[in-house]
């Protein structure tokens, strides 16, 4: 007999569906096809940088640095581009950046075993600090013509849909084929359930663990791409803000355990369509912004004891160090 | 002219420090110790009037702000979360002290109590969800941290043009903010009061240690009974307090709320917390580590500011720092017991002359012979590790396990064996005071006594602590033997105190003079050092003329006397040295003279390798354990000696098959009945011409048996 039991996935899913009907019947102006795609194009970065930061945390790690891989190699490929340089050169020089930056993150982690919130805390300081202090002349990189037609990048509809969309989706489709099809994947999975097992396995976790934020930084570096490409500039003070903190969100609510080795692209997606939709609905109903925060910090309290009341935890089972 | 160099250089250099220093447990804060004397170091260097007055104070202020906020989070952290709330904590209670204080004009002594108690209510929102609803801490506080800046951001917009507007002008408050007792800010002294309770809460304090164990395994802390939710939910409400008190000191000293008030303060937080040494995941940290972490931090932010840095520089340097720091730190916890391991065993010269002759044909009283070939053995098999035997007034033989239970086998045939009581550490030496209580050595656990119904009670697990030792020798290691005087004091011998019950062998291969004789007074309860500095001193009998006892030093291969009253009170006399292995229990024979057990003979190559303290050295950092050269503690022999020294007889089974090892042996009844460490079984040797009547301790106490 299948016991009636619901996960958070699927707790979070339904909050979704109740909100989104709620605003739907309630709301005038919510359930128009003009808003559906703002809404979807407002939250695709978010949901770009969400399927990031699933990668690392199904591999049981965290990567805060994310908004710094976001903002900063984007910024200086805007920012080589307006010194002149061309832009495949500066959109290579950002690539390697970016790699050079989650080997960094990985090797810290996988060798020297620094903790992973607290390296990757250090590391996204490091290099916010390296664009701020080398890199970039002004806190807002400005789009140059030689950007040009790049911008469709982020702007502009590819048969109807807007592109940013369309970029969430090809990112989605990229990382479960990495995450479901591929045997990286699976390790990446292994360790995250746990890692004692699968180093004893043979799996090689060093490696992996890199790879994991190499592929992080790489996809924050092309959510930062779509993002500056979007708003045409890059607004490097973005790494100040709480993005980071709606991106574990994203990434938590939909039902991908800090723990590890649980969940996969589905919950970054619905995690980002409750998120989206809440914001939406706010604005159309003219909440400020704090006020949005408020509710939707009190929202995903319900959902997360709600969670805890359905599935509750114990002392017995809980692991060790799992905060 | 060599040896003596050696014997001088081993004998006066003190070796054995290192490791005892390398083995405490503050040594774990020595790489953000280093690091915070090297930043401290650096910006005292480059910058003018980094170290004056004005400057410390300035510097004091802001620290004791953070780190009434780096308290509360050590202390989420070791209770194996994590607080990201703190940020925006402070805050709000910032903003509810200065609006109370400047809108409703309240009292400053009510603004003080109402500000706390908004702390622990923001703090105690947090542990109701994590320790009772058990909700991921992370994701929690992560959550309260956005709803709690929101419901700031929120008050701010409508409440900070009047805060702004009031220029509150109380001395209490300007106190508060600004005071300073002999140059001592004041929030400094009150960190100092609360970081001083907070130590003495975190390492003497039952609670305290109920939040290191849940943070250490949340899992045996529940099924140890600890309250589990309770303290966790506690911790947090304690983070809140503690943030609240920094914003009072914060919003006395500034008088504003601004909108990014404590944003990004989460993050300074738990860097100083992780950097002062303090595990993310729990069960490890201090009160100590959490200040050094801050200073860290604030030395370098504030040293970068005054530097004029640029912002991408300040950040880089600290990311970088940080980086490093942690690095160092996580290799330095993950390999000091590995270096301990290494540096611990710190051998001595010790010398001994060619061991007197045991082999056959070579006459003298250690002659071997196969007297104790086939005797009849007691529980073969159904006991393990029967270090001492002893027997009651009612021939009841009585034996410790390995297992920690005291065994009892019944008389006349001692085929029925039962548990006679159960202590949990192993029982070593044993005595029958008057009143029958058995007393024992317990390795690893102390001194326990036995009522003659079974019952167990400590008799004493500490002695005084001495003066000039790095370790902490005044808890009971290893107690040995013991023997009770007519006066009611039980002379006990602690063989070693640099080694565990397990791993006493390997005080051998040292040969220092670790062990002591501890002396616990039955009428006070009182116990004290008696004599130190002895080579693993082990068997302990009270000498016949009531004023002195002979002990045995194992691995001093000698056997001597302390006086301990009388005209010699104190000294120490040499009864026999050179013995040809390693003496163990003494015990009184029937004829008025001694039985010693020798654990072990001595071997040439140890004898040797005891004149070369640095080939043992060597040997123990590089040989792994199961290869060293140890004394050898597998085929011994019993020997009778009288008062002067003199052997007399000695007892061997040279087929090594049925009691080749003898810890210790007991006479009775003519019988006499041996015991040892690694055996699983007792001997029962029949004595020829001994007194038939004989029980030691009825004779010792004038009881007719």
């Amino acid at each position: 007999m299948k016991r009636l039991r619901f996960n958070q996935q699927e707790i979070v899913f339904a909050v979704f569906a109740v909100l989104f009907l709620a605003f739907s019947i309630f709301l005038r102006g919510f359930l128009t096809p003009e808003n559906m795609l703002t809404l979807l194009q407002n939250v695709a970065v978010l949901g770009i940088l969400g399927l990031a930061m699933a990668i690392v945390v199904i591999g049981r790690g965290i990567d805060i640095s994310l908004i710094a891989a976001l903002a900063v190699p984007p910024g200086l490929v805007l920012q080589m581009v307006q010194n002149g340089h061309s832009l495949p050169a500066s959109l290579l020089t950002a690539v390697l950046l970016t790699i050079a930056f989650g080997l960094v993150n990985g090797w810290l982690i996988a060798y020297a075993e620094v903790p992973s919130l607290f390296a990757t805390l250090a590391t996204g300081l490091l290099l916010a600090g390296l664009g701020q202090a080398a890199l970039f002349q002004l806190d807002v990189v400005q789009w140059s013509d030689g950007m040009k037609g790049f911008e469709r990048l982020g702007q502009g509809t590819i048969l109807g849909i807007p592109t940013s969309i369309v970029m969430f989706a090809i990112a989605c489709v990229v990382v479960a084929f990495l995450l479901r099809q591929t045997r990286w994947g699976a390790y990446i999975y292994a360790i995250g359930d746990n890692p004692y097992a699968a180093r004893v396995t043979g799996i090689p976790s060093r490696p992996i663990i890199v790879l994991q934020y190499v592929v992080a930084a790489l996809i924050g570096c092309f959510a930062g791409l779509v993002m500056a490409a979007s708003v045409n500039s890059m607004p490097t003070r973005v790494f100040n803000s709480t993005l980071i903190y709606d991106v574990i969100l994203v990434v938590v609510l939909g039902g991908i355990g800090l723990s590890g080795g649980r969940g996969g692209v589905l919950n970054v997606i619905i995690g980002t369509l409750l998120i989206g939709t809440m914001l939406n609905g706010m604005t159309i109903m003219d909440i400020s912004y704090a006020g949005q925060n408020l509710v939707k910090g009190v929202v995903l309290l319900l959902a997360v004891i709600t969670d805890s009341f359905l599935n509750p935890r114990n002392e017995e089972t809980a692991q060790q160090g799992d905060i | 002219m060599r040896d003596t160099l050696t014997s001088l250089r081993y004998r006066y250099w003190p070796d054995h420090l290192l490791g005892e220093i390398l083995s405490k447990r503050w040594t774990e804060t020595a790489i953000p110790v280093i690091l915070l004397l090297i930043v401290g170091f650096a910006l005292s260097r480059s910058i003018d009037h980094f170290l004056s007055p004005s400057s410390l104070a300035d510097t004091a202020r802001q620290a004791g702000e953070i780190g009434f906020i780096g308290l509360g989070m050590a202390l989420v952290v070791i209770v194996g979360g994590i607080d990201l709330s703190v940020g925006s904590i402070f805050a709000l209670t910032d903003f509810c002290a200065l609006y109370l204080l400047d809108v409703l004009n309240w009292p400053v002594p009510a603004v003080v109590v109402a500000t706390l108690a908004c702390g622990a209510l923001l703090g105690a929102v947090n542990g109701v969800l994590i320790g009772y609803l058990r909700l991921r801490a992370f994701i929690t506080t992560l959550i309260t941290l956005i709803i709690y800046r929101s419901a700031f951001d929120l008050l701010i917009q409508r409440y900070s043009n009047s805060i702004a507007a009031a220029f509150p002008d109380i001395p209490s408050w300007n106190f508060i903010g600004g005071g300073d007792v002999f140059g001592i800010p004041s929030v400094a002294l009150v960190y100092v009061a609360i970081a001083i309770f907070g130590h003495i809460f975190m390492t003497r304090l039952r609670p305290g240690w109920h939040i290191t164990a849940i943070g250490g395994s949340r899992r045996s802390a529940y099924n140890s009974g600890i309250p589990v939710r309770r303290t966790i939910a506690l911790c947090y409400v304690a983070s809140g307090v503690l943030t609240s008190i920094a914003a009072l000191f914060f919003a006395a000293r500034l008088g504003t709320v601004g909108g990014d008030i404590g944003v990004g303060l989460e993050v300074i937080v738990l860097t100083a917390t992780v950097l002062g040494g303090i595990t993310l995941g729990g069960g490890k940290g201090s009160v100590a580590k959490s200040l050094v972490g801050v200073l860290i931090v604030l030395l370098i932010t504030n040293g970068l500011t005054t530097l004029n840095a640029r912002g991408g520089i300040n950040r880089m340097a600290l990311a970088g720092i940080l980086l490093v720091a942690a690095m160092v730190d996580i290799r330095w916890q993950k390999n000091r017991t590995r270096i301990i391991s290494k540096v611990y065993v710190a051998p001595t010269y010790h010398a001994l002359p060619p061991p007197p002759a045991t082999e056959i044909g070579q006459g003298g009283p250690f002659e071997q012979n196969d007297k104790l070939r086939d005797v009849e053995l007691i529980g073969l098999g159904r006991i393990e590790a029967p270090e001492d035997v002893i027997l009651d007034r009612n021939n009841n033989l009585y034996a410790g396990s390995r297992h920690g239970d005291i065994m009892r086998f019944f008389a006349p045939d001692y085929q029925r064996m039962e548990v006679f009581a159960h202590i949990g550490g192993q029982p070593l030496g044993m005595a029958f005071d008057r009143q029958d209580n058995l007393y024992v050595c317990i390795g690893g656990m102390g001194l326990y006594r036995i009522k003659p119904d079974g019952t167990v009670e400590k008799a004493t697990d500490e002695t005084n602590r001495s003066m000039h030792s790095v370790n902490d020798d005044s808890r009971l290691r290893l107690a040995d033997d013991l023997d009770i005087t007519d006066d009611g004091l039980i002379f006990f011998s602690e063989a070693t105190v640099r080694y565990e019950m397990d791993e006493w062998p390997i005080d051998g291969l040292e040969a220092r003079g670790n062990g002591r004789i501890i002396c616990y007074d039955t009428k006070t309860g009182a116990t004290h050092t008696a004599l130190r500095g002895l080579k693993f001193p082990n068997g302990i009998c009270v000498a016949s003329d009531g004023q002195s006892i002979l002990f045995a030093e194992t691995f001093g291969c000698s056997i001597k006397r302390l006086w301990f009253a009388g005209p010699k009170k104190g000294q120490v006399e040499v009864v026999m040295d050179n013995l040809p292995g390693y003496p163990d229990n003494i015990n009184l024979a029937s004829d008025g003279n001694y039985w010693l057990a020798l654990v072990g003979m001595r071997s040439p190559s140890l004898d040797l390798a005891w004149k070369m303290p640095g080939f043992r050295r060597r040997m123990a950092k590089r040989v792994p354990v199961d290869e060293w050269l140890f004394p050898n503690i597998n085929t011994g022999c019993v020997v009778k000696f009288n008062e002067q020294g003199k052997i007399l007889e000695s007892f061997w089974d040279l087929r090594g098959e049925n009691h080749p090892m003898i810890t210790s042996m007991r006479e009775h009844r003519g019988y006499l009945y041996l015991g040892g460490i690694m055996n699983n079984r007792i001997g029962r040797y029949k004595l020829e011409n001994a007194d038939p009547n004989f029980v030691q301790y009825d004779k010792r106490w004038g009881k007719l048996s």
